[in-house]
Parts: structure tokens; C-alpha cells; sequence
């Protein structure tokens, strides 16, 4: 099992593997109770929804933006159609943590959205699952079949009159799919380009309907939230900053995995967890929210919590909770130019500055990597990016520039090496040493 | 309403505006290219980006809307800067050989290249190349690597053709525009995309490399081709017509125009053009000075009315010639004593003619057709015949239009149909009958005598519901109402349908200036259209007709003029088949070689002069008529100018022209003649055969649309005549056949056979709707 | 053009969307069609988009949009390699390039015998299972150092 360790884990207690993802397990596991109980105790919408907004939920996909207020702009007494769609478009590089609660506790899924659609007066769910995963899909499927099966979701909801179907969308490799709109237009059976906003989603959503996206994580974490009450899940972590949540660590640590565990805990606790760097070597860089997020310096990273505001305070985001370690083997211009290239290869096309800046920013990465760099290439690079950001549709255009300016910020050295001395700073026997591959 | 600032200038916008609209109300320029009033926001330029306060970035302004009290800027250093900054992104990709562009001297890329000053590219990378691509005889996509991906082409044919033909393929800088695997674009108002197109990516292709824009004169003209009378840009080079773009006129065409009428100019500069009077002398055709053609005319025509009385001649008109051109003709051949003047080949009942109470219209303005609440439209094949209004109707429909169609065929109009019925057109009458005792259901009156035989459908009852609810409704007659034998009835059905359900009732109009022949006063007493070939006349003029292709019924209509003792023959073009027929040629100008008014089917009178020096020795027709007036020694043929004959016929200034009215008085409604026996045939005009312009531009004759009639069958009927598709067949109608081939198409509805008029291949045929036989040949 | 199968999960995806959106299930239908012919032809994307009363050129953008599409044949056994950053630093790159001495062709390549088709691949959402490969789309293999490898190419028949 690829999940590795908690404190006071939430979504990750008590699971079995492969072997406990069914309803049966879920149900024996507490699940599907908060469901029952809101919908049998005549729970009202503003009393979820009030308790959600106290747990001070983040969503977890990447913007943290509090869900109970997100719920809250839900027009819920618009007659009507109305939409939840959760986000199992799990491609920011780095990020495999959707894909571990889909695989073990897909029903938590299920019943945070069944609840958030009872909450927001929505009747329709679709989650949209990242089209590498087609096993996860699969079992998603198969969840679905049980909880149908069951009467959690599907019409007239153990009885309560409420109704609420919800059904899997298999995306096919655009990780642009995850932005919410692009998302949207992908379930509408279109290319994934993202809407212009306003309007919102909340108004405009989903076939032009009302409709609330969450991330997967978010909404697994609603029945817990629910269990122990939105105070208590606030405690966990800290003020502002609710609950635990689920790190996706990767790169030069001894055991990559997902690790649940409070909000505020130092990173130094979970680079320990992780049983610290490969092969004992020093710590360079730290991505610490998805390989969207500015890189930080390994030292840096050392004195910094897993929060938002405090990895903000170290000059970079929480985003999607993936953490890419780094040791002092890697090329910080090798490592930049293939984020670089994933950003050119998953632009959507549509808005200029992200279709010709992206590729732009990927050439001059590239060409300064291949020893063909020129002087100003560093200027022209920051020049490019600083036409990138805050002028395209969506937030893949900062998403692709932030790194550019963060390594050149932190590493810049190192690409001025690479110009002046068509060669890397790193000595090329080590580079990559810390793979861990199993040299043939 | 809402205020808003925008560099300093306030301006009070109505809820639901962009920052976009109130700079367009304010007069206030903020560049864009993917921005079009018409298409839907696509915000994908960015090239719009403006400084809003209190918004930490640009905006688009285009996709912004305006809140109360918001300032915008859209020259400060932020706003100039995002711009410059998308300007850069551009022109990365993009050639910057403006010189030898297509679009050059007209690109809005360039215009605003030079605008932001000389930029010094710090892009050094190879610049990506985008494969040409052919999609038709029309389009040029020769340059796609000029594309700036702006969408505004897709968003078109999504949204306005209503057929997504071309989209944008592949992600990334990879994106490109293309059709489907090599695919042609086939839509009929497929040329809007080439001035959509801010760039040099989509040119037209008749057009490409043969002027370059600042040699181009503009002048303004009016469209005879279409009954919306579509106001049109003509571009001009050394007195050669070299384009024809729509000329912006949101109340007729909005900003477009089919492409037959983008196209047709070609026609005017072809070899087939006459430019000198001939006369036919013992068999042989010999060029003549205007003299002698014009003596020739007058007295032979003054001849046959000595001898045989004025009823022996007849004279017949496109519906697309001048209002002045009718009024004259009409004039000339009364002064010889005959009344035998008409300008609807194409109709076969006139029944109506003696009972209308004024002129027929499309019983409201264009432009309400917007705010429709649901509309029928009977016996049309909308689309090819009338792209601008079936537009309109699409645009609609796609809001809250209900939009209906009764006619003879199920094919594709690209419209959201409310309800359709698709009946044989014997059958066309009893059903509209059907739809008027539905709605007499409805509102719970009797249904007016005469409807008794009528059936009423479930469809029927659907769009007779439509029709009644709602507070704006119209109905619709469309050319094939016009043409079948029952056109009269289906008018007066129409009619009660109207008065019962509140609805206007109207005419879609055959061409550019039907309303213009009633006005005119054109209007046979005794022989019309149809007559004047049923009873052999001795004498015919045409006047910008071709009868194997313009009448109801070729084969009468050559039957008579190859009896007759003179056909004079008025025609911009060399038309060789009138070579055997006809005495006397005629070179007149076409619209685009004189002055003239047309009156579009709201009643709209449009005036337009002459947009180059007619070719070779060929003259206006008003002129013509005028001189042929002055040597018969005819009273009232004094014009100076073409102004002097309008205001004869409409007075001065005029806007609208009075008097319409579709009413009918007397006709009493009878179904009981219909008879439904046998095969029958369906006619189409397609849409590029459909006069003699369209026939002779080579772009559009290898369109999709202007593939030979073939005999198309449904499959029940196929079986039924023991067919199969891809057979050849052989088609009779009186004495005349075609050979054809047999084709399957199920949207032609059962016992008929749909054969288009107006091609060589089906002119020996007889009436465009009636009996046929078909056997394989 | 599809077998009874192929049109049974065609319906299925269908029945997931309001009725007026049936295009919503194009995803779906172009994969499984893919899935039965081992790419995406012409004919197949002009069949899909009938079935789903939606433009073709609709379907088009669709199947040229989203990267697990096979617009031209691959081999019997498409491989796509996660070589992106996460993965790329627990032995992406060199996974790749195992398999390409292995298979002695470089990506976007198919062996001459048409049973391997090899791809670079973006992030797959598996990355704390480094280095990871797809088989097919369908199937996802983690922690491939070279004995895996090996087997997997071994069980490929
Ligand atoms: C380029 C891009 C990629 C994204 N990818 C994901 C993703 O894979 N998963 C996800 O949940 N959110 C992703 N997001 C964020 C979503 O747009 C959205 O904010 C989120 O799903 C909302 O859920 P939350 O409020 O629960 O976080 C992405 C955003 C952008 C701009
Ligand atoms: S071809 Fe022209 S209209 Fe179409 S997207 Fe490209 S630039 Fe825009
Ligand atoms: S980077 Fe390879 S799976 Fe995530």
C-alpha cells in the first residue's frame, strides 16, 4: 500500500489496502453514518454547511479557497438543475494523493459528495477522473455500483425524498482538465479549454447550470468533518488552516508516498517520516505544492510548517500538497526545462500569452541547457514570464511561469554557469546519483 | 444602467454590458482581435487587456463586465504594456513579410503592429510553420501559419452558418484551424470567415494576388441576387469589379452576405459577357450599332402589334432587374398595346393577381424577425434560398424563437426546429389546412370553410400551438409556395391561419426586387408569365432572363419562343442557347454597370448607382427601353436620369414603399382539386444556379452546392420504382427527358422525386412541380 | 463499424448525461472505439460523432486534443513513460532509456514487428510509485526498474 504514514490521519485510518476500498469495509469503518444522519435527523443545508464553514476546510486542490464559502455562493433554492463535480483530475506533477483515496476509501468520495449535493440543493454529481488511472476509474465505478446498490446515492435516499445521482467521467490525458472550466467544457464533451470568469461557475457551471467543483481530497473529507464536528477538525491543524491533509512526497526521499498528517507540522517531521534524504545526501530544493508552486531552497524548507501560510511565508504555495524533494545531484536547468516542457506540451492552445509564452519560456530553457544559451537569455526569460502572468485565461499561465522565475530567483547561478560554460555546475558522474535507479 | 469611466469619458451602460460595448458607445478604441459583435466571447486574444481600478491585473474587455462606478484605462502603462507585451506573443509565429501578404494594407495585425511603433523581436527561436490546407473553391488557407488562433472562423460556422465546419485541432502552439481530415467548407455563407479573419490566414480564393487593397476602389451597391437586398461594399480596379464584401447595415444584411454574392462578381469580367447589340440576318449573327439593333426592335415589335394586335406580344423579367428596367419595360410594351408584362417566370398560379389587396411583403421588418416568439415558414428550401433571412431564423431559434417548417423536403436548414413537416407538394396546401384547423381548435372557433378535407396532425396541432402562444408570430411563404399550382390557396390558408392565430403573415421573395416588379405596376391584366407561353405570342422580349433555367416550365416557354416571328433578347451575357431562339441580343448592364433601385421584400427602397463603366458597348436597360420609347414616338420617355424614372413610380425620398398588403379579396378556399396521383416532381433552384451570374462564376460552379441535378428518391420510393441509387435514369415530363442518375435521399418524401432546375441537364423538362415519370435508362 | 460489445459501453456512457448532452459521453466513445480497433481512424471519430449526433469536426478537436488518443496505428503494446520532474528524480529518464535500448527505438517509435510502441508520457498521478509506465492506456505499472522491466516486456505476448 502506497499511502505510508499519519498523525492523526483522518481519510487514511483504518484502511486495508487494497482490500478494504468496499462498501462493506467503508461501512464498518463509520462510513456513510454522517449521511444517514443528516439525512434521517432532517439536518438542515445551512447547518452543514454552517459546519463545514467552522472546520475551516480549504479545498484541496490547489487554490485553498474555504469551502464552506465556496458551498455558501451556491444559489441552493434556484429551481432547477444544479451540479457537484469533483476533481479526480489529479496532473499536477507531483500529486498522487487523489488517486491513493480513490484506491482505498472511494465511498469517504462518494458520501462527501452525496452531502455537499444535499447541502448545495444539487440533484446531479459527475467526478472526473485523470485519464492515466483507468484501474482507479474502475474501482470508482465499482463504488458507485455498491453505493446505488445501497441507497446512498440515486433517488429517494434512504428514504428522505432527496435525490442525487452521481456518475464517473474518465478524462484521456489533458492535465489542463484540472482547472475547474477547462473541466467543465471536458465533461460537456469538448476540448478541455477553460471558460473566461466571471461568470462563475456557481452561476454558469456545468451544461451553463449552477455547479460547485471540489477536489476529491475536499470532499472525502467532508464525512469526517462531519463525524468529529468542524471545531475539532479545525484543532487538528491550526487557526486558518484546518485539519490534516494529505502530502504527496516524491524525489530524493527514502519512502516517496502520501502522508496525512496535521496542518502546521514542521516539514522537517515529515522529510523524517519519509525516513529521510536517499543515500543520506544533503537536501537542495524543495517543491513544496505541485510543481506549480516557486521552489525553495532545501535550508529554507528545513524551518518551514506544512500550512499554507507558513509554506507562503516561505515564498511559495501549499497548493496541491505534493512534495518534490531535491538533492544537491540535481540540475536545477535539467530540472526546470522538463517542467518547462510539460507546461508547452499541456497548454491548451487557446489564449496567446499562454500558447506562445509557454513555448517561448520552454526554447530558452531548453537551448540554455543544451550549452546554447546566450547572455539576456535571463533577462529575455523573465521578460517572458512577466508576459505570461496575470494575462491569461486561466492560472496555467502563472502556473508555467513560477517556476521559471522561482528557479531563476533561487538557482540563477546556476543557469548563468550554463551560459557562460555550455556545462553544468553539477558535475555530470553525480547528476541524477540520487535516482535511486537500479543501475544495469 | 450602470456608470462607468473609461479614460476620463463616462458613460451610463445598460446591466449585462462588457467594458468592451461601453468603449464602443464612448467611441473609445480598445484593440482586439478575437472580439466580434456578432460571435460569442471567446476572450482567447488577450489582446484587449486594459488597466481596471483596483484589479491587481489587466482585463480583457471584451469578456469584463462593467460594474457600477468602474474606472478602466485603457492607455495607462500597465494597460499599454500587457498589450505590447500580446502584441510580441503574436508576431512570434507569425511571417512578417506583410509585403507580400495577401492581407496586406488591410490586417489588423499589421495596423496595430505599426501602431505600437517598431518592435525589435527578442524572439530568435524558428518560427513555427503551419501546413496549407484546400478546402474548397472558395477559401484560401494557402497561409495558415499567419493564423493568430483568434476563433472568430470556428465561432462562425458554430454560430452563425450553424455547421462547424472548420475547428481548431491539436493543444498547445500545435493548435491549428482545419477541417476534418481535408474536407471542403461547403456552407453557403462560408465567405464571412474570409473578412473575419483579422489576418492573412483565410483569403478568398478567386481573389487571391489579383489586386492589392490600396489599388481597390470602395463603392457602395445593393445586391439583386437575394430578396434581403444585402448592401454590399463593390471594390474596383480599372473599371473591373475585382471584390464584393458586405456593407454593414445592421436593419437588411447585419454584417453578411451568401456567398453567391460574395462571388458572382466573376461573372462580370468573364469572356461570355455581350458587349455589342447582334442581330440574327438569314440565320448568321452579325454585330450591329446600337442604331440599327435598337431600329431593328422598335419595328419589329411595332410590326407584330400592327399586324396581329398588341396581345401578340409579351415581354418577361427577371425579378432581379431595376425597378426603373420594370417600370420602362412595362411602359414600352403598354405603349405598343400590350399588357403582357411580367417578372415571375418562376410562378405558375395567378390566381391571386386580380385579387390582392396591395403589394406582397414580408408582412414585417427584417430585423423583427428577432424578436419572434415563433414563426412558420411554408414550402421553402430556406437555407439555399434565403441564407441571410434562414440565419436570422437560426440566430433566433437558438433564443426563444419557435421556429416551424412545412415544406416539400426534410433537408438539413440548420435550424432548431420547433416542429417540421415535410409533405409532397400536392399535399402542401391541405396540410397548412390541417394546421388551420388545429389552431381553430385551439381557440375553440370553427374552422373556416373549405379546410374539411384536412387531417389534423400532431405536428399540426404543435405548430399551430406555437402560433397562438406568444405575442409576436409570423408565417412565412416561401418560394416553393410561390411556385407550386396551389400557391394561391396556400396564400389564402396562410391568410386564415394569420387571422385566426394573430400572426403576420408574409413573403420570404424570390429575388432582389420582386416588391419592385408589383410596384412598378408590371403586372399583366391578360397573358402573365405563364399565359404568354400557353398561348403562343408572336413577340417576346426577355429582359435579363434565361428561360431553360428562370421559368416554371422550360419546355413551354422554348416551345413558344421558337414559334415566335422576334425574340429580343436583353441580357448582360452571351447566352448561347438564346442563339438559336432569339432575332435580336441586347448587351445590357448588370447592376453593377448602372443605376438603379431595388425594393427588398420589407418594402426597403434601395438606390444605388453604377460602380463601374459598363463593358464593351453594353447600357443600362432603363437607357435601352428609354431610346427603344423614343424611336416608337411613345409619350413620357423623357428621363434624364434613372432617379427621374424612380420618382415617377414611388415619388421622392422614399423609405418604404406604401401600399403593402398581403390580403386576398374573394378567394374562397378548396381543397378538393387535389389530386395526388402518380409520381411527382420536386424542384429545387440551387442556390448558385439560381440567375445568370451565379451560373457563370467558376468559383461557385465548383461548390459543393453546384454539383448536376441528379434524381434524388427516397428508399421506400426507390424500392417502389424497382431503383437502386447510382442507376441511370430517365425522366419525362410532356415531350421532354433527362438523363440523370439515381440518387438516394431520404429526406425526399415518398412518391416524389426531387430534380433541381435552373442546369442544361433538366431544362427539356416541363413544370418545376406536377407529374413526372422515371425509368431506368 | 463497432461491435455489439463496443456499442453496449457506448450506451452505457450515454446513459450517464442528460439526454440533450448526449456529446458529453464523445470521451468515452472515442476510447473504447480506440480500445476495439487499437487506434482512433477517421472513421471510427466520423462513427462516434454520428452515434452522438454532434459535428464531426467536434469530435475531431476532441480526439486531437487529448493526449491518450491514437489518431495513427501504434504497436500491439503501447508503453507510455512517465519521464516528468517527480518521476524523472526516482528514475524516469533512465526507465526511458532502458526501454529504449531494450526495444532499440526512441519514442514516438514502433518496433519493426509492430508489438511495441514506445511514448514519453506527462505526469501520471503515480509518482511516489516511480518510475511508472502505462501499457495500453489501460494499465499502470509502478516501480519499474529494470527486472520489472524485463517481465513486463516478458509478459507482453
Ligand atoms: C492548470 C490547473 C490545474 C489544476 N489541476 C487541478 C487538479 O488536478 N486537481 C484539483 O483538484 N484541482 C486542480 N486545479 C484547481 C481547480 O481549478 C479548482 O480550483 C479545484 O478543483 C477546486 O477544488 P477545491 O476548492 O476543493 O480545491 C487546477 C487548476 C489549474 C489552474
Ligand atoms: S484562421 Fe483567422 S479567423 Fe480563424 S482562428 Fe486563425 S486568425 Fe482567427
Ligand atoms: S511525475 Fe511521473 S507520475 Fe508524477
Amino acid at each position: 500500500m502506497a499511502m505510508l504514514g499519519s498523525i492523526n490521519g483522518l481519510l487514511m485510518e483504518g484502511l486495508d489496502g487494497d482490500n478494504g476500498w468496499s462498501l462493506q469495509h467503508y461501512v464498518a469503518r463509520g462510513g456513510y453514518v454522517q449521511l444517514r444522519r443528516i439525512l434521517e435527523n432532517k439536518v438542515t443545508q445551512e447547518e452543514v454547511i454552517g459546519e463545514v464553514k467552522k472546520s475551516v476546510l480549504r479545498g484541496r486542490g490547489g487554490a485553498g479557497f474555504p469551502t464552506g464559502l465556496k458551498w455558501s455562493f451556491m444559489p441552493r433554492s434556484f429551481p432547477g438543475d444544479k451540479y457537484v463535480v469533483c476533481n479526480t483530475d489529479e496532473g499536477e506533477p507531483g500529486t498522487f494523493k487523489d488517486r491513493d483515496i480513490m484506491r482505498y476509501n472511494p465511498h469517504a468520495v462518494i458520501e462527501g459528495m452525496a452531502i455537499a449535493a444535499f447541502a448545495m440543493g444539487a440533484n446531479r454529481g459527475y467526478n472526473y477522473v485523470h485519464g492515466e488511472i483507468w484501474e482507479i476509474y474502475q474501482r470508482f465505478e465499482a463504488a458507485l455500483d455498491e453505493a446505488r446498490a445501497a441507497g446512498f446515492i440515486g433517488q429517494n435516499i434512504l428514504g428522505s425524498g432527496f435525490n442525487f445521482e452521481l456518475f464517473a467521467h474518465h478524462g484521456y490525458g489533458a492535465y489542463i482538465c484540472g482547472e475547474e472550466t477547462s473541466l467543465l467544457e471536458s465533461i460537456e464533451g469538448k476540448k478541455g479549454q477553460p471558460r473566461f470568469k466571471p461568470p462563475f461557475p456557481a452561476s454558469f457551471g456545468l451544461y451553463g447550470k449552477p455547479t460547485t467543483i471540489n477536489n476529491t481530497e475536499t470532499f472525502a473529507s467532508i464525512p469526517f468533518i462531519l463525524k468529529i464536528g468542524g471545531e475539532e477538525f479545525l484543532n487538528l491543524g491550526k487557526a486558518n488552516n484546518g485539519g490534516t491533509k494529505l502530502f504527496s512526497v516524491s524525489g530524493h526521499v527514502n519512502r516517496p508516498g502520501n502522508y496525512e498528517i496535521p496542518l502546521g507540522t514542521p516539514f522537517a517531521t515529515l522529510l523524517e517520516m519519509c525516513g529521510g534524504m536517499r543515500g543520506g545526501r544533503k537536501i537542495k530544493a524543495v517543491i513544496p505544492g505541485g510543481s506549480s508552486a516557486p521552489v525553495v531552497p532545501g535550508d529554507v524548507m528545513m524551518d518551514t510548517t506544512m500550512d499554507y501560510d507558513g509554506i507562503s511565508k516561505a515564498g511559495s504555495m501549499l497548493g496541491s500538497g505534493a512534495v518534490i524533494v531535491m538533492d544537491e545531484t540535481v540540475c536545477m536547468v535539467k530540472a526546470l526545462e522538463r517542467l518547462s516542457f510539460f507546461y508547452y506540451e499541456e497548454s491548451c492552445g487557446q489564449c496567446t500569452p499562454c500558447r506562445e509564452g509557454t513555448a517561448w519560456m520552454y526554447k530558452v530553457v531548453h537551448r540554455i541547457e543544451n550549452g546554447q544559451g546566450k547572455p539576456g537569455d535571463l533577462d529575455l526569460l523573465n521578460g517572458v514570464l512577466g508576459n505570461i502572468m496575470g494575462r491569461t485565461i486561466c492560472a496555467l499561465g502563472d502556473a508555467a511561469a513560477l517556476p521559471v522565475q522561482s528557479f531563476l530567483k533561487h538557482f540563477g547561478k546556476e543557469f548563468e554557469y550554463h551560459i557562460e560554460h555550455k556545462s553544468c555546475l553539477v558535475p555530470k558522474d553525480v547528476q541524477w546519483a540520487g535516482s535511486g535507479f537500479h543501475k544495469v | 444602467m450602470l456608470e462607468i469611466e473609461i479614460d476620463g469619458k463616462t458613460a451610463q451602460v445598460p446591466d449585462g454590458s462588457t467594458v468592451m460595448d461601453a468603449a464602443q458607445q464612448l467611441g473609445v478604441y480598445i484593440p482586439h482581435f478575437c472580439y466580434h459583435k456578432k460571435l460569442s466571447i471567446a476572450a482567447n486574444c488577450r489582446m484587449c487587456l486594459v488597466q481596471v481600478e483596483k484589479a491587481p491585473k489587466p482585463l480583457p474587455a471584451c469578456a469584463t463586465p462593467v460594474t457600477n462606478g468602474m474606472k478602466v484605462f485603457t492607455h495607462s502603462e500597465l494597460a499599454v504594456k500587457a498589450q505590447k507585451g500580446v502584441m510580441e506573443f503574436l508576431l512570434i509565429n507569425h511571417p512578417l513579410d506583410c509585403p507580400i501578404c495577401d492581407q496586406g494594407g488591410e490586417c489588423q495585425l499589421q495596423d496595430m503592429s505599426i501602431g505600437y511603433g517598431p518592435m525589435k523581436s527578442r524572439y530568435t527561436e524558428e518560427k513555427h510553420v503551419v501546413f496549407h490546407k484546400n478546402v474548397g473553391p472558395l477559401i484560401s488557407m494557402e497561409e495558415m501559419s499567419r493564423c493568430i488562433h483568434c476563433t472568430r472562423c470556428v465561432r462562425f460556422g458554430q454560430e452563425v452558418a450553424g455547421i462547424m465546419e472548420l475547428g481548431m485541432a491539436n493543444r498547445n502552439m500545435h493548435s491549428e484551424i482545419t477541417t476534418f481530415l481535408g474536407r471542403t467548407v461547403d456552407s453557403e455563407l462560408s465567405g464571412n470567415m474570409i473578412d473575419l479573419c483579422p489576418v492573412g490566414a483565410l483569403t478568398s480564393k478567386p481573389f487571391r494576388y489579383t489586386a492589392r487593397s490600396w489599388e481597390l476602389q470602395r463603392r457602395k451597391s445593393i445586391s439583386p441576387q437575394d430578396s434581403v437586398g444585402a448592401n454590399l461594399v463593390v471594390q474596383v480596379k480599372h473599371d473591373a469589379v475585382m471584390r464584393v464584401l458586405p456593407r454593414e447595415n445592421e436593419a437588411v444584411n447585419e454584417c453578411w452576405i451568401s456567398d453567391k454574392e460574395r462571388f458572382s462578381y466573376q461573372a462580370l469580367n468573364s469572356d461570355e459577357r455581350l458587349t455589342k447589340p447582334m442581330v440574327k440576318q438569314g440565320g448568321e449573327w452579325r454585330e450591329v450599332d446600337w442604331n440599327v439593333a435598337l431600329d431593328y426592335v422598335a419595328h419589329g415589335l411595332k410590326d407584330v402589334s400592327r399586324e396581329h394586335g398588341g396581345d401578340a406580344l409579351a415581354a418577361l423579367a427577371a425579378p432581379s432587374s431595376t425597378l426603373e428596367e420594370l417600370h420602362l419595360l412595362s411602359k414600352v410594351m403598354k405603349g405598343l398595346g400590350s399588357s403582357n408584362t411580367d417578372f415571375r417566370p418562376r410562378q405558375k398560379d395567378f390566381s391571386a393577381d386580380s385579387k390582392r389587396s396591395g403589394t406582397p411583403w414580408l408582412g414585417m421588418r427584417l430585423a423583427e424577425i428577432a424578436d419572434l416568439d415563433s414563426a412558420l415558414v411554408v414550402g421553402s428550401f430556406l437555407r439555399k434560398d434565403h441564407p441571410l433571412i434562414a440565419q436570422r431564423l437560426r440566430q433566433a431559434a437558438k433564443k426563444y424563437t419557435k421556429v416551424s417548417l412545412l415544406s416539400v423536403g426534410a433537408d438539413d436548414q440548420l435550424i432548431d426546429f420547433h416542429a417540421r413537416l415535410s409533405v409532397a407538394p400536392s399535399q402542401l396546401a391541405v396540410s397548412l389546412a390541417g394546421i388551420v384547423k388545429a389552431a381553430a381548435e385551439i381557440k375553440g372557433v370553427a374552422a373556416p370553410s373549405g379546410t374539411e378535407a384536412a387531417v389534423v396532425c400532431e405536428t399540426c396541432k404543435q405548430i399551430a400551438q406555437s402560433l397562438v402562444d406568444g405575442e409576436k408570430r409570423a408565417i412565412f411563404l416561401g418560394n416553393v409556395a410561390t411556385q407550386v399550382d396551389q400557391a394561391t390557396q396556400i396564400h389564402a390558408l396562410a391568410l386564415e391561419l394569420g387571422r385566426l392565430t394573430n400572426a403576420s403573415v408574409g413573403f420570404l421573395g424570390e429575388s432582389g426586387n420582386v416588391l419592385g416588379g408589383y410596384v412598378a405596376g408590371t403586372l399583366p391584366s391578360a397573358g402573365n408569365a405563364r399565359q404568354m407561353f400557353e398561348q403562343p405570342r408572336k413577340a417576346y422580349v426577355l429582359m435579363g432572363i434565361e428561360p431553360e433555367f428562370d421559368c416554371a416550365n422550360p419546355q413551354l416557354a422554348l416551345a413558344a419562343l421558337k414559334q415566335a416571328n422576334l425574340v429580343v433578347f436583353m441580357s448582360a451575357f452571351k447566352h448561347a442557347p438564346a442563339l438559336e431562339y432569339a432575332d435580336v441580343m441586347l448587351p445590357i448592364a448588370p447592376f453593377t454597370e448602372t443605376a438603379g433601385t431595388f425594393i427588398n421584400t420589407e418594402g426597403r427602397v434601395q438606390s444605388f448607382n453604377g460602380v463601374v463603366k459598363a463593358r464593351g458597348e453594353a447600357r443600362p436597360a432603363w437607357k435601352v427601353l428609354r431610346v427603344i420609347g423614343n424611336v416608337l414616338n411613345l409619350n413620357g420617355f423623357e428621363y434624364n436620369s434613372s432617379e427621374a424614372i424612380r420618382d415617377e413610380v414611388i415619388g421622392k425620398g422614399t423609405e418604404f414603399v406604401g401600399g403593402l398588403d398581403n390580403g386576398l379579396n374573394g378567394v374562397t378556399i378548396s381543397l378538393s382539386s387535389v389530386g395526388n396521383e402518380g409520381l411527382q416532381r420536386i424542384t429545387d433552384v440551387p442556390i448558385n444556379f439560381a440567375d445568370p451570374m451565379a451560373r457563370r462564376a467558376p468559383a461557385l460552379q465548383q461548390t459543393a452546392d453546384s454539383t448536376a441535378p441528379k434524381a434524388r428518391i427516397c428508399a421506400d420510393t426507390l424500392a417502389k420504382l424497382g431503383l437502386n441509387a447510382g442507376d441511370a435514369v430517365r425522366l419525362a415530363q410532356g415531350n421532354g427527358e433527362a438523363h440523370l442518375v439515381a440518387q438516394l435521399d431520404n429526406t425526399v418524401p415518398a412518391d416524389c422525386v426531387r430534380v433541381a432546375a435552373a442546369h442544361l441537364s433538366t431544362a427539356a423538362l416541363g413544370d418545376m412541380f406536377g407529374q413526372i415519370s422515371v425509368e431506368r435508362a | 463499424m463497432f461491435s455489439a460489445e463496443t456499442l453496449q459501453k457506448f450506451a452505457r456512457e450515454v446513459a450517464k448525461y442528460p439526454a440533450i448532452h448526449k456529446q458529453s459521453a464523445v470521451m468515452a466513445c472515442l476510447a473504447h472505439a480506440q480500445e476495439e480497433n487499437g487506434w482512433l481512424s477517421p472513421e471510427s471519430i466520423e462513427a462516434v460523432a454520428q452515434y452522438l449526433s454532434m459535428p464531426v469536426m467536434a469530435a475531431f478537436e476532441v480526439a486531437t486534443f487529448y493526449n491518450m488518443y491514437d489518431l495513427k496505428p501504434v504497436g500491439k503494446f503501447k508503453i507510455t513513460v512517465c519521464t516528468n520532474l517527480p518521476c524523472a528524480l526516482s528514475g524516469g529518464y533512465h526507465a526511458g532509456d532502458y526501454l529504449q535500448k531494450k526495444l532499440g527505438i526512441g519514442y514516438g517509435e514502433t518496433t519493426a514487428d509492430g508489438k511495441f510502441t514506445l511514448k514519453e508520457g506527462e505526469c501520471m498521478g503515480a509518482c511516489g510509485d516511480a518510475p511508472v509506465m502505462i501499457v495500453n492506456n489501460r494499465s499502470m505499472c509502478s516501480h519499474m526498474h529494470p527486472e520489472q522491466i524485463d517481465k513486463l516486456l516478458e509478459d507482453c505476448q
